[in-house]
């Protein structure tokens, strides 16, 4: 026991003397933990906020909506029961569907070879085309609205989902290209070679080795691009009318410079996002994970 | 097959027929209250007419009017009615944009629309739209206010009364303010407002030659009044403003006084929509120097464009949706204050809608007041009451809109407004190649 006791003191002594820089170096980190963490969450409300607020004013009458903000109210779904009756949601919503993801695919199909040319095979022009590529997003579309609206109307794409994913896999392209060329890049041109040297064609190169190594980058890629077909509005409103209609043109059909409407507006723009918002709660682990792809080294 | 599965069978192949034979017409329209109420009625006007089928494109209205108008110069042919205000139907027909509306059925009593309305719609005396519904300017005042403050009303009020009156009521530790008006930059939103104040200080915006006026005394003299009665009386952050905040501050009680829309007093006398509802006054909009040009005037107009392959059926629907019968269809299912107005001189001697708008008379003598082809004290080469008639308008009026919002906010006196509007709409008219 004595040697125990006599034994343990100095072990217990030891200890002590060097759990307190410890601990205070782990409560130092904790508090720093701590307050990162409220950060986080105080970043996360505020972007979260106007989402929130826009559904809670969907459940008020339009009265409650323009009255002072108070989270106290009787809710009541007359917004979404009149914004059905004023406008097929589902049609609108098919449409968005149908555009957003035709559109992402088709613009995977064409970048996938290019940023592949770019990443693996480059010459001296490339980086002037890629530049080039990106200048393309800095052209304000109303500047070109009338030639695309000429060229639509002959071709008789106006009003229909393949003129839009037409434009919309256009618009989106550089951004994608871009994209899956920093992905493809980051990859190590050795696993290619080694393919290479095995006998793989180039298209066994990049189906079994390219595309299953950066598959996190190409669905990130993807899923940004789906996002930003789907909450595109200009060339949606200008180039259909009542078919090809997707969901940004059902909330403008809600919004007017008179009357009161807020609480419709909620409501629509409520049912405009849900879809985008539940994909993107199932996918945001594959989207932080193709985001962050490659940035750590 | 049995009899009793084959007269349901034919019944649902005779509709079915009947649906694929149907000619369908794409209809344009904004998302304002009267157009929401049309649209609800579509069952009733497709069981009247099996024959046509009505596809609704409803939009805001400055979108709308963008996408109408690309559509339109493009000869895109997308919709088979459009809804357009006064301002576009003379350009549009000018152009050959809009189908001539000659040959209206008798049935359709033309000479029961008003004629200040049906003269705006129309281009070298012949009809290009009908009017769906049509407004002037007034003021509203609240009655609780007004009888606080030991204030009379007048038959017309002048500007420096509202002056005065505002500085009595205005009490915004209590938020009440003495007088909302509108300050969101827009040709359609503060210019309307401004364009009306200018015409009855004796401005103009162009002289005879097409030179811009806004340099000139009358409109520093309307502007900086503006500028000083909304800072000095009017609730903060009047710059941002349009008719549905207005609106909004009126009804909930926060307003003296208002003066816009004559379409804003069926949603004021609605008490479900309305606080102010039993303690609502109107007068005629306020004058300065001259009654000229004091109160505006538009309408929402349904028209068939020159590129439209249904012209038939079009007509049928706009002749429909502006006539007798549908005013008197919507009084019925949706209630008399629900009615588009100012259209129809029938409208005003319906008992049934004298008795549920108390505001029908004024309205009436507003609209019939209001001369887009005499508005100012001076002559001027141009028609409208607060807009000019010309295509360069909508960009001038958004520009010298921004200006008068700056002046109204401080970040320019209303000298450094007036001078860089006067400039830049010098440029604009010299680049559009005026005088024409």
């Amino acid at each position: 026991m004595t040697t125990a006791k006599t034994g343990q003191v100095p072990l217990a002594h030891d200890s002590k003397t060097r759990a307190a820089p410890r601990r205070t170096a782990l409560s130092a980190m904790g508090s720093r933990r701590l307050w990162l963490t409220v950060l986080g969450w105080g970043v996360a409300i505020l972007i979260f906020f106007p989402i929130f607020w826009m559904i809670v004013t969907s459940f008020k009458t339009e009265a409650e909506a323009i009255a002072d903000p108070s989270l106290i109210f009787s809710p009541t779904v007359e917004n979404y029961v009149e914004v059905q009756q004023r406008a097929d949601y589902f049609k609108f919503a098919m449409n968005s569907v149908v555009v957003a993801f035709g559109s992402t695919l088709l613009a995977l199909l064409l970048a996938i070879p290019s940023a592949y040319s770019m990443a693996f095979l480059p010459t001296r022009r490339t980086k002037g085309t890629l530049l080039w590529m990106l200048s393309t997003k800095m052209l304000p579309p109303v500047g070109v609205l009338v030639p695309i609206y000429l060229l639509f109307r002959d071709t008789g794409l106006l009003d229909t989902r393949t003129g839009l994913i037409i434009v919309y896999t256009l618009m989106n392209l550089p951004i994608v290209v871009w994209m899956l060329y920093t992905f493809f890049k980051d990859l190590p041109k050795d696993i290619l070679e080694a393919g290479r040297m095995d006998g793989a064609s180039t298209f066994q190169e990049v189906w079994h080795l390219l595309l299953p190594l950066t598959l996190p980058g190409i669905a990130s890629t993807g899923l940004l691009s789906v996002i930003l077909s789907w909450n595109e509005a200009f060339w949606s409103l200008n180039l259909t009318s009542s078919q090809a209609a997707p969901l940004t043109a059902y909330i403008a059909s809600f919004s007017s410079p008179e009357g009161l409407f807020w609480a419709k507006l909620s409501a629509a723009s409520t049912m405009a996002i849900a879809p985008i918002l539940v994909f993107g709660w199932l996918t945001q682990k594959q989207m932080v994970r193709g985001l962050t792809f490659g940035a750590v080294k | 097959m049995r009899l009793r599965h084959a007269i349901p069978l034919a019944g649902a192949t005779a509709l079915v027929s009947v649906a694929a034979s149907a000619e369908t017409i794409t209809v344009a329209t904004v998302n304002n209250n009267d157009m929401v109420i049309m649209q609800s009625l579509t069952d009733q006007f497709e069981k009247a007419h099996p024959d046509i089928t009505l596809d609704w494109v409803v939009l805001e209205e400055n979108v709308l009017r963008q996408r109408m108008t690309t559509d339109i110069a493009t000869q895109g042919g997308q919709f088979d009615v459009m809804t357009i205000g006064t301002y576009e139907v003379p350009i549009w027909a000018e152009r050959g944009w809009l189908t001539p509306l000659a040959d209206l059925p008798e049935s359709y009593q033309v000479n029961d629309l008003l004629k200040p309305v049906r003269d705006g719609l129309s281009y070298d005396g012949t009809l290009y739209a009908l009017p769906f519904y049509a407004e002037s300017s007034m003021m509203y005042y609240n009655k609780a206010l007004f009888e606080k403050a030991g204030i009379e009303m007048s038959e017309q009020p002048t500007w420096q009364e509202v002056q005065d009156w505002a500085s009595q009521i205005h009490d915004p530790q209590n938020d009440v303010y003495g007088i909302c008006l509108r300050g969101k930059p827009g040709w359609g939103e503060n210019m309307a407002f401004v364009s009306t104040l200018v015409n009855t200080y004796g401005g103009r915006w162009f002289d005879m030659d097409w030179n811009p006026q806004l340099d000139s005394q009358a409109w520093q003299d309307a502007v900086s009044f503006y500028v000083d009665l909304l800072n000095n009386y009017g609730p903060p952050g009047a710059s941002s403003n349009g008719f549905n905040e207005n609106l909004a501050l009126f009804s909930r009680g926060n307003c003296g006084m208002w003066v816009d829309a004559t379409s804003a007093a069926g949603k004021l006398y609605n008490p479900n929509e309305s606080d102010v509802a039993d303690q609502l006054g109107f007068a005629p909009a306020p004058v300065a120097e001259t009654p000229k040009g004091s109160h505006w005037l538009w309408s929402w107009a349904l028209a068939i464009p020159a590129t439209s392959d249904a012209k038939d059926a079009a007509e049928t629907f706009i002749t429909w949706a502006t006539s007798q019968d549908y005013i008197e269809l919507v009084g019925e299912t949706k209630g008399w204050t629900s009615v588009p107005p100012g259209t129809r001189e029938s409208t005003y001697e319906n008992e049934n809608y004298q008795q549920a708008a108390p505001f029908a008379d004024f309205v009436l003598n507003a609209i019939r007041e209001a001369d887009p082809t005499d508005s100012t004290q001076e002559p001027v080469p141009y028609v409208g009451v607060q807009f000019v008639g010309i295509p360069e308008f909508q960009a001038i009026g958004t520009q010298v809109g921004q200006m008068i919002a700056a002046a109204l906010t401080g970040d320019m006196s209303v000298e450094q407004a007036l001078s860089s509007a006067q400039r830049s709409t010098e440029r604009t008219m010299q680049r559009a190649g005026y005088p024409k």
